[in-house]
């Protein structure tokens, strides 16, 4: 019996996250974290049932609905080299972190400071090029805060909607960020040019919550929603199916 | 062949492809022989790991080409990152799909291949050689051209192989090792069991045996020879080790330490000396807990990581993306994540 707790900023983080897949349909969701992972998986289990999901290693793994059943079915192979060609055949849609995220959705994961000689090393670059320029890109900000909400990133790892917009060819094309969730809002690009805008604040946080915590100017509708709270069926989803151990608070401490 | 036979036909400046991935599968028996050999000016190519950062260690390695260097478990390899932060490494920072197409633009002896990875990323602000060519069809689609990546040198380590280079890979993935040893001059493959030819088949199917002898100078069979990293199903990553390599890859004096108990003798006395730190002692503050056998033997530790992060975890590390910094990283540099990728 999950219905008397209401929804924490974890869960409804998770169902944020869920919302970047819907009508992805029969495409491979790649969710990096905790919290987008739990995501992808609820995506899967109720409004998503196409999405391809994988083990976090090879093994595509389709899902058993029941609550409780904790059993997933393998339905498939997905080693790298087939994760490289299914993200080049733009058949996939990934979420990833940000260090640094910028409003035309530049994403820095690989370095903090001059490449050169970092003050920081990062991840390296990782994915994030070949990603952003073949198929929807959407990212996963645990700690909104000005660091991370930057007015310039310092290595672009995931191309922004400035830079794709000057690629000659299908690249821009296949270029789209879908939205960002953070721990207080859920943000896309359909901002003057494609910056970044408030599409939705979490309950208990305003508008100037968020602008606040942001490096740049962030447009806005005049009037912002609250991002939509679980339904009993996905909070009893999260709480009894995915994540009974209760790691998701974890992300965001 | 023996390590040091491998060790004994490389020389000083070469470049050195290493297969695996982040701390999976890695020819650790023998990145651990290149890194005690003296032998400097190295250009490692590699999704890398705990091999980069040993050679780093080892003040082996002059330049890194990659797209990440990580433990995965633990995110950020802690002795490349102080290298980079203190400017003792060069570096070609690629995206992880561009290593794989350089790797098989070698093999297939091109000297490039198109790609759309790294338009509009910094990856050609900060690898200014790169360039890019434009399709001399109808689209004139202008495509980044991913330069070749010849090696003179590959090392793999596989589940079993026969002595005369057929290697196996039981695991779920098989990297991208065969890439590695057909962009190689000389391939040298490890392997946890020497078996013979006709025992191949029963340990799996036909696609299983991903290197075949035409690929392959060389054969050494390493037993726990990718210790501390995964080469399941023979056994899990040992997390515990892992965690004490990195722990002491952050002070001068605690690396000394840990290099003197594990890094001073040959492979025998490396594994010698795992054994030993499995062992119960009659130091309680010394004994692990419990709960964390260290792994190396089969299952044991990893079994538990492995349940934790195949549950819960997405392909946080395929292609690569990942979240993104470590816990490690001070907050000062605003890291999102410690993604731990399974």
């Amino acid at each position: 019996m999950t219905g008397g707790r209401a929804a924490t900023t974890a869960e409804i983080c998770i169902v944020a996250c869920a919302e970047a897949w819907r009508g992805d349909g029969a495409i491979v969701a790649s969710p990096m974290g905790l919290i987008p992972t739990l995501g992808a998986r609820l995506a899967q289990l109720t409004f998503e049932p196409d999405l391809l999901l994988t083990d976090g290693e090879a093994t595509l793994l389709a899902p058993v609905r029941d609550v409780g059943a904790d059993d997933r079915i393998a339905e498939g192979w997905l080693p790298f080299r087939q994760v490289f060609t299914m993200l080049a055949a733009g058949k996939r849609h990934v979420m990833m972190g940000a260090s640094q995220l910028d409003q035309f959705g530049n994403q820095n994961i690989s370095c903090i400071g001059d490449w050169h000689r970092p003050k920081a090393q990062l991840l390296g670059v990782r994915g994030a090029p070949g990603n952003s320029v073949n198929h929807p890109v959407s990212y996963w900000v645990p700690r909104h805060s000005r660091r991370v909400l930057v007015e310039r990133v310092d290595m672009v790892s995931g191309v922004g909607y400035d830079r794709a917009a000057a690629l000659r060819g299908r690249s821009a094309d296949f270029h789209e960020l879908r939205c960002v969730v953070t721990n207080l809002a859920v943000l896309d690009f359909a901002g003057h040019d494609h910056t970044m805008r408030l599409r939705s604040v979490h309950p208990g946080v305003s508008v100037s919550d968020v602008a606040e915590a942001t490096g740049f100017l962030l447009a806005a509708p005049y009037q912002v929603p609250e991002t939509r709270l679980p339904t009993a069926a996905e909070l009893a989803m999260i709480r009894e199916k995915l994540d009974p151990a209760g790691r998701r608070d974890e992300e965001l401490a | 062949m023996t390590l040091a036979g491998v060790v004994s036909e490389l020389r000083p400046g070469m470049t050195i492809g290493i297969g695996g991935w982040g701390s999976r599968r890695k020819p650790m028996a023998l990145v651990r022989a290149l890194a005690a050999s003296g032998l400097t000016g190295l250009t490692v190519v590699s999704y890398g790991g705990p091999d980069v950062g040993l050679l780093i260690a080892a003040r082996a390695v002059r330049r890194v080409v990659t797209g990440f260097v990580s433990l995965d478990s633990i995110p950020l390899e802690p002795h490349f990152r102080l290298a980079r932060q203190r400017g003792e490494i060069e570096l070609t920072e690629l995206d992880e799909g561009m290593l794989h197409w350089g790797l098989l633009a070698a093999a297939h002896r091109l000297p490039f291949l198109p790609m759309r990875a790294g338009l509009g990323s910094d990856v050609l602000r900060v690898n200014p050689e790169l360039r890019t060519v434009r399709s001399p069809y109808a689209d004139a689609e202008e495509l980044v051209a991913v330069p070749a990546l010849p090696l003179d040198a590959a090392f793999v380590h596989m589940n079993r192989a026969d002595a005369r280079g057929n290697g196996q890979y039981l695991g779920p993935d098989p990297y991208f090792d065969d890439l590695f040893c057909l962009a190689a001059k000389r391939a040298y493959l490890s392997c946890e069991r020497l078996v013979q030819t006709s025992e191949l088949l029963a340990a799996g199917p036909p696609q299983s045996l991903v290197i075949n002898r035409a690929m392959v100078a060389g054969v050494v069979e390493t037993p726990n020879g990718a210790h501390f990293t995964s080469c399941v199903p023979d056994y899990e990553r040992d997390e515990e080790f892992q965690a004490r390599y990195a722990r002491a890859a952050g002070s001068p004096e605690e690396w000394a330490a840990f290099a003197a108990e594990f890094l001073a003798g040959d492979e025998v006395s490396y594994q010698a000396a795992v054994v030993r730190l499995r062992e119960p002692t009659p130091m309680a503050d010394e004994a692990p807990a419990d709960d964390e056998v260290p792994a190396g033997d089969a299952v044991s530790a990893g079994d538990e990581v492995r349940t934790a992060g195949g549950a819960l975890e997405g392909d946080d590390v395929s292609a690569g993306d990942e979240v993104s910094a470590g816990n490690e990283v001070s907050a000062d540099v605003a890291p999102s994540d410690d993604e731990v990728p399974a």
